[in-house]
């Protein structure tokens, strides 16, 4: 399997974010996970603007896999993005 | 208050308005829960799947129930969380969706 490069933006409280993380999950996929309704300051500030560039409504869950930018917990979409 | 006691509250409150909780118990408790966890921290009971800013007034328009619920259950059915849904989705009358996302986005910080 290829490595995919995988970044999950959520918030700690959505369960849309909870059902992406545990799709990932289950579909054993290693991915980076940042909850940004846990960061402050010019830490939250630039995750913000790395979102924005993305996605510009900065909704939550944001997935990125490898260069395919996923907005919400499409996991049709997700599957596709990782190849499986 | 704990979270029975605000589904009660709610569902009593919401219905006389013609607005159910989604059929997916586990999902309204859940988010029941994280309404309780943001009114803790922030002092007011901001959209579960928002990102707040810890300033009542800046959030306002996602304080559950949020300003976009209504023009989405219009729309869509249910509100961006899902914790609500509109009558004809309750009945059945409709299928559920994806919600996209209507807060602008300079309304985050």
């Amino acid at each position: 399997m290829t490595r995919n490069n995988t970044t999950l933006y959520a918030l700690s409280t959505c369960s849309h974010c909870k059902s992406t993380k545990k799709l990932l999950s289950e579909c054993n996929v290693e991915f980076n996970y940042i909850e940004v309704d846990d960061l402050e300051g010019e830490e939250r500030k630039a995750i913000l603007e790395e979102i924005k560039a993305m996605n510009p409504r900065c909704s939550f869950p944001t997935i990125k896999i490898n260069d395919t930018v996923i907005i919400g917990f499409k996991e049709k979409e997700i599957k596709e993005a990782l190849g499986i | 208050m704990n979270v029975q006691d605000l589904y009660q509250a709610l569902k009593k409150s919401q219905e006389a308005k013609g607005i159910y909780f989604n059929k997916d118990k586990d999902l309204v408790f859940e988010l029941l829960e994280a309404l309780l966890l943001n009114k803790n921290r922030y002092g007011y009971m901001a959209c579960p799947c928002r990102l707040a800013c810890n300033d009542r007034e800046k959030d306002r328009d996602i304080i559950c129930p949020c300003v976009y619920r209504e023009p989405d259950l219009k729309e869509y059915g249910a509100c961006f969380c899902g914790l609500y849904v509109s009558k004809a989705l309750h009945n059945n009358e409709i299928e559920s969706g994806y919600v996209p996302e209507r807060r602008p986005p300079e309304k985050i910080f």
